[in-house]
């Protein structure tokens, strides 16, 4: 059995905390480049370049990209072979979110209850999602998500009579109501099947894909381009000012349901999609 | 699209000039606020108390920045969802603020409201905090400091780069994108 010691959890998760909200990823930049090339509207070429010219300055810096250094959300694949001495994983999680955001300067974005709110004033507690895995690894990914995107998100529980269809309709419903709130162009994780809670976990998940990685299943991945081609003809563009690119990318997750049931939820978020992952 | 120079505090000429898609760099005080804060500022308007800022001809920018890093006069500084400030809104415009800086569409009651008031609304880049912080260079909090981010910031501004979304007739740039999407 392998051992791993809360401190190296808590040194790595307050390292990812600062990381993914100073760098913004490779995958994330080029697809920025790509649209900025692609774009015929003035005001959204400018916006773009400006949204580039934005993440050279925070690495440069070593500043966030963007003051919504958002809620802490986690995957965290755990092997289950392993032993995590010293103390609690998610503890030592909720330790490195504490102190990434006080050694980064990140914006302390949570409040302790949804209707007293009282700043917690350490973005703390993180959202975590386990996996018990094969293994002897521990894989912890992270995303800081905002909730000028976060805000527009939704789920529907669909009739399976819907099918394509009513996916796709529900899924452009969802991105036009968003309009400008959520910082396009947007990334758009869709999580299709399993229970309400389900689909709403697979939507989250699918944010974490790299961008302009496609779903290795043949007709999720149809449907991905379809949509990503969709959601661009709406005309919603760079910050809803108007134009061609409104969706970077489209990332669906798909997981059996119910002979009854078609529930659909998408997550949407801002062209900073943020996401790190670790292995230890 | 033309690009304009102004500074604040706004005036009825200034505001009258800006059309919807115009370019502006606004120079001068600023002041910050967003949910919480709003909420405090027309709770202390219904108790019949005053304002903790001359709100007259003022603009309020919608942003909780990040912590400065030491020697940073303040960290990413980028505009936040406005449409979650619309109920307070009409209120302030009421009494006397001119402008407001933020992201997104708004309510048609603000809407109604900019244009009953000779007001205009901006947005600036959302998400572009490293380079809006950049023209930011002073911030002094001013009220609700146990708000934390949420806090009222003086902020005095060079060149912030924003463009004119709804101008004082009324007229929407959102609507464009709106116009496309039927």
């Amino acid at each position: 059995m392998r051992k791993i010691n809360v401190s190296e959890i808590i040194d790595k998760v307050k390292e990812m905390c600062i990381k993914a909200n100073y760098e913004l990823g490779e995958d994330v930049l080029k697809k920025l480049q790509d649209a900025k090339d692609k774009e015929q509207s003035h005001i959204g070429k400018d916006i773009l370049d400006k949204l580039i010219l934005n993440a050279n300055i925070s690495k440069e810096k070593q500043m966030p990209m963007c003051q919504d250094t958002g809620m802490a959300v986690f995957f965290v694949e755990v092997g289950q072979d392993i032993y995590i001495e010293g103390g609690n994983l998610t503890e030592a999680i909720n330790e490195g979110v504490r102190q990434g955001y006080k050694e980064g300067f990140l914006r302390k974005s949570v409040v302790n209850d949804p209707i007293i709110r009282k700043n917690t004033m350490d973005n703390t507690p993180a959202i975590i999602h386990y996996d018990l895995v094969d293994g002897d690894r521990l894989k912890i990914s992270f995303t800081p998500k905002g909730f000028g995107s976060e805000n527009m998100s939704g789920l529907k529980m669909l009739k399976p009579s819907d099918g394509i269809e009513g996916i796709k309709k529900f899924v452009l419903d969802v991105v036009k109501n968003a309009g400008a709130n959520p910082c396009p162009p947007i990334v758009v994780g869709v999580g299709i099947g399993g229970t309400m809670e389900k689909a709403c976990i697979l939507a989250k998940k699918a944010l974490f894909r790299k961008i302009g990685e496609y779903s290795s299943i043949k007709h999720i991945k149809k449907l991905e381009k379809e949509l990503l081609d969709e959601i661009n003809k709406t005309g919603i563009g760079p910050q809803g000012l108007g134009g061609d690119v409104t969706a970077l990318s489209v990332n669906i997750e798909v997981f059996p349901t119910h002979i009854a049931g078609l529930p659909v939820a998408v997550n949407i978020n801002c062209h900073a999609a943020r996401h790190i992952e670790i292995e230890l | 699209m033309k690009e304009i120079k102004i500074t604040t505090p706004l005036n009825d000429n200034i505001i009258k000039k800006l059309n919807a898609g115009d370019r502006v760099y606004i120079t001068g005080t600023i002041y910050t606020a967003r949910d919480a804060a709003h909420k405090r500022m027309v709770d202390s308007l219904k108790n019949g108390e005053g304002l903790p800022f001359d709100i007259n001809n003022s603009i309020i920018y919608y942003v909780g920045p990040c912590p400065p890093k030491p020697g940073q006069v303040i960290g990413s500084a980028g505009p936040t969802t406005s449409y979650r400030m619309d109920d307070y809104t009409p209120i302030l415009l009421k009494v006397g603020l001119k402008g407001m800086i933020g992201k997104g569409n708004r309510s048609k009651k603000v809407i109604n409201s900019i244009v009953e008031n000779n007001c205009v609304y901006f947005v600036a880049i959302g998400g572009a905090g490293a380079l809006i912080s950049s023209c930011i260079k002073s911030s002094e909090i001013i009220a609700y400091e146990d708000l934390g981010a949420e806090a009222i910031r003086k902020l005095y501004v060079e060149d912030l780069p924003v463009i004119v979304a709804i101008d004082s007739k009324g007229n929407n740039l959102y609507d464009v994108s709106l116009k496309n999407q039927e």
